[in-house]
């Protein structure tokens, strides 16, 4: 009875990424395919100034210019750019809505079931301290607690906002860490960005609240082009954090998005994400391919940026949050879980660059890979001639979950000043027979075992996210390592 | 409550049971002492559920039911605890949280309601100083880096919270000095009921001294070949193996 099994296994596989369902709401499109009308389209829907159109030109023709780069660990048939929508939007009258109140219910009952309460008050009665921003496929359709943060001078707005109601700080900041001819999906992403959270912390301001940014994918055939700016003002502190999530869908969708933090003298910068973007069926039919470039510059001194992700989605995951370390005294932190099961691809890694004195990074990469899938860490160490006493510690540690999986280390260290000290660790592991076997003969349940053997394995890392996420992302964990064994 | 009947088991092919019959009732200590390669581990392994210990003729029948039909959590379960003769480390994984999703496990098998952490704690507390077991201990990762005596009251601690009705003490004595002894010894001698059994394997009659058995088996080539009292523990000290060892040859 194939049509019975077949259901039965719909419905274990709903179970499994329970994030996939899609919202069924009017949503307007810019018309299919990728062009300079499609880029002046949606500049113009966003009601830009010129100087932000000229720039996305600019960035569009020199990505007409450039390769997709090949250089990763990853294999996918070649994406045929003019085959999306490079703008999706709920409808919600001419305007975008106002307040909350005027925010479709069908999108708010879509956070709701996403765990994302929208409501102010049902935030404040739980326990979580969270401002969020909820971008929708192309826009930003709510973005709670502006008016608390606003008192602290605090601006936490999307970025399409920040365009009308700040433009000199995004046109001083925007590109200025990551150029728009700097990469491939960065340029792509220059030219056509939607929206995405903007962030500015004042002077000696320490925010108040975790902020945090939800990003959703519904509409079919569509990309999702954000773009963050944090700006972190001297002596600021700010901890940010960003969720994804994407319908089940047999075709491949492409994010390409762009962050980019800024911290001076003496600022810190928290940014951590748990990237669940739908990753694809157990055949590897499906998923999104993310393209990411996150970066950081540290430009005061005592400035430190620390990024933490929890990598579980996408079909592919391409992504190295970076660290420019200019200011002296500078930190960069990079604290990574990948995990790949099924037939998904991750090549992530970071890249610190030391420029000033006395910089230091710290890099703990933890890689798990199950099924037919493949993980790679890549990893650039790179002291400049005046990063005197720079110093580095690198640890990558892989953990294999059966026999047809792959897990890869790539470091790549570059020393030009002599006084800098750069260490790196690896190793690779698999859970071993005995662990599995003395769990169950504790009563707890092979799946449970390995979910509680690889959060073992991931704990140094995990225990770096803001407390209100931890526990979340450890069921994640083994949610995603489901059906790893058998 | 434990019946073993004609129990015949490989190991990667090699026959290593050879026929082994035994029968506990509840509330009975019973040893097994053997030579090395006698088979002793594997008896242990077998009765556990380890993949890889195969059963080729026999049965095992546990409180009526069979036991070797049954996967290595269910056997937790139904109250089966093993302590490991070389307990595994668990990196990362603290022993307190591996505590806590053991007897939630097993509690939730048995339809009983999960304990939450502050019940948990308590529940712990009661059992750790009797073993010395510091908060500290708890905090740690599962067995990384405890020294012998650690691991082995750590094994202890999870067969007091766990509550089993039947414990397969596996060598529990290789590795401690004379004062580790004591408290492990006094530890499981504590945990003694009426409702509870214990299989007690070891080389040596020292442990003995401090887990007084009713039924002492020897163990050699894959079969009991001899049963008594306590006193027949007292005579293997003294007379060693070998004579087994050559009648099994």
């Amino acid at each position: 009875m194939p049509a019975i099994n077949e259901t039965v296994d719909q419905v274990k596989s709903v179970e499994k990424y329970k994030y996939g369902f899609v919202t069924d709401i009017d949503a307007e499109f810019a018309p299919k395919g990728l062009n300079e009308d499609i880029v002046r389209f949606i500049s113009a829907k966003k009601e830009e100034p010129a100087w932000l159109l000229e720039w996305r030109i600019k960035a569009f023709r020199h990505w007409l210019t450039m390769d997709e780069p090949d250089w990763a660990k990853i294999g996918y048939p070649p994406i045929d750019y003019n085959d999306a929508y490079y703008y999706s939007a709920p409808k919600s009258g001419d305007e975008g809505p106002e307040s909350l109140d005027e925010v479709d219910p069908e999108i708010l009952a879509t956070y709701e079931k996403l765990g994302i309460p929208l409501h102010e008050q049902a935030v404040l009665a739980g326990v979580k301290n969270v401002a969020i921003d909820a971008v929708f496929d192309s826009v930003s359709v709510a973005t709670t607690f502006k008016e608390t943060l606003a008192g602290h001078g605090v601006i936490f707005c999307p970025i399409s906002e920040a365009v009308k109601n700040h433009p000199e700080l995004v046109q001083k900041y925007m590109g200025s860490v990551v150029p728009t001819a700097d990469n491939y999906f960065a340029a792509l992403n220059s030219a056509v960005f939607t929206d995405g959270s903007f962030v500015f912390i004042p002077k000696g301001v320490r925010c108040p609240m975790e902020l945090s940014t939800y990003f959703r994918i519904n509409a079919a055939n569509t990309g999702q082009f954000e773009r963050t700016l944090i700006i972190a003002e001297e002596g600021s502190y700010v901890s940010y954090l960003e969720g994804c999530t994407a319908p089940m869908r047999d075709e491949n969708q492409l994010h390409a998005a762009v962050v980019e933090l800024v911290a001076k003298d003496d600022a810190e910068i928290k940014y951590s994400t748990v990237q669940n973007w739908y990753p694809g069926d157990e055949n590897g039919v499906g998923g999104i391919y993310n393209f990411v470039t996150k970066r950081g510059a540290c430009r005061g001194k005592n400035s430190k940026i620390s990024w933490t992700q929890v990598e579980t989605g996408s079909a592919i995951t391409w992504k190295y949050p970076s660290c420019i370390l200019q200011g002296d005294n500078s930190v960069g932190e990079f604290y990574s879980v990948a995990i790949t099961n099924n037939f998904q691809q991750a090549d992530t890694g970071t890249k610190m660059i030391h420029l000033g004195k006395n910089t230091s990074s710290r890099i703990i990469a933890k890689g798990i890979s199950a099924g037919k899938s493949q993980s790679t860490y890549r990893g650039l160490v790179k002291m400049m001639p005046k990063a005197d006493g720079g110093r580095n510690f690198t640890q990558c540690d892989s953990l294999l979950i059966g026999k047809e999986c792959g897990a890869h280390t790539i470091p790549y260290i570059e020393s030009k000043n002599p006084s800098a000290r750069v260490e790196h660790e690896a190793t690779t592991s698999k859970i071993a027979d005995d662990q599995l076997f003395y769990c169950r003969q504790r009563g707890i349940a092979e799946e449970e075992a390995i979910a509680l053997i690889v959060n073992g394995f991931c704990r140094e890392v995990l225990q770096e996210l803001p407390m209100e996420f931890a526990v979340e992302a450890q069921k994640l964990v083994g949610i995603s390592l489901e059906g790893s064994v058998g | 409550m434990l019946k073993i009947k004609n129990l015949h088991a490989t190991v990667d092919g090699k026959e290593i049971l050879k026929g082994i019959n035994l029968a506990m009732g509840f509330g009975e200590v019973h040893a097994i002492m053997g030579p090395n390669g006698s088979g002793k581990s594997t008896l242990s392994y077998v009765l556990a559920g380890r993949d890889g210990y195969e059963v080729t003729k026999g049965e095992v029948l546990y409180n009526g039911k069979n036991l070797l039909e049954m996967k290595p959590e269910e056997r937790a379960g139904e109250g089966v605890f093993l302590a490991f003769q070389y307990p595994v480390e668990l990196p990362g994984v603290s022993s307190m949280n591996f505590l806590k999703a053991a007897v939630n496990a097993v509690r939730k098998y048995r339809g009983e309601n999960e304990l939450d952490a502050m019940d948990f704690l308590k529940f712990v507390r009661e059992t750790t100083k009797m073993l010395n077991i510091t908060d500290d201990m708890l905090k740690r990762a599962v067995n990384v880096g405890f020294s012998g005596g650690e691991k082995k009251r750590n094994e202890v601690l999870q067969m007091a919270v766990l509550k089993p009705t039947l414990s397969v003490l596996d060598e529990t004595d290789s590795g401690l000095d004379v004062d580790a002894l004591r408290i492990v010894g006094d530890g499981v001698t504590a945990l003694r009921s009426p409702h509870r059994s214990m299989l007690v394997i070891t080389h040596y009659q020292r442990l003995l001294d401090h887990i007084v058995p009713d039924e002492v088996h020897i163990l050699a080539d894959g079969k009991i070949v001899r049963s008594g009292g306590k006193e027949l523990a007292v005579e293997l000290e003294e007379e060693g193996y070998s004579r087994y060892t050559a009648d099994a040859a």
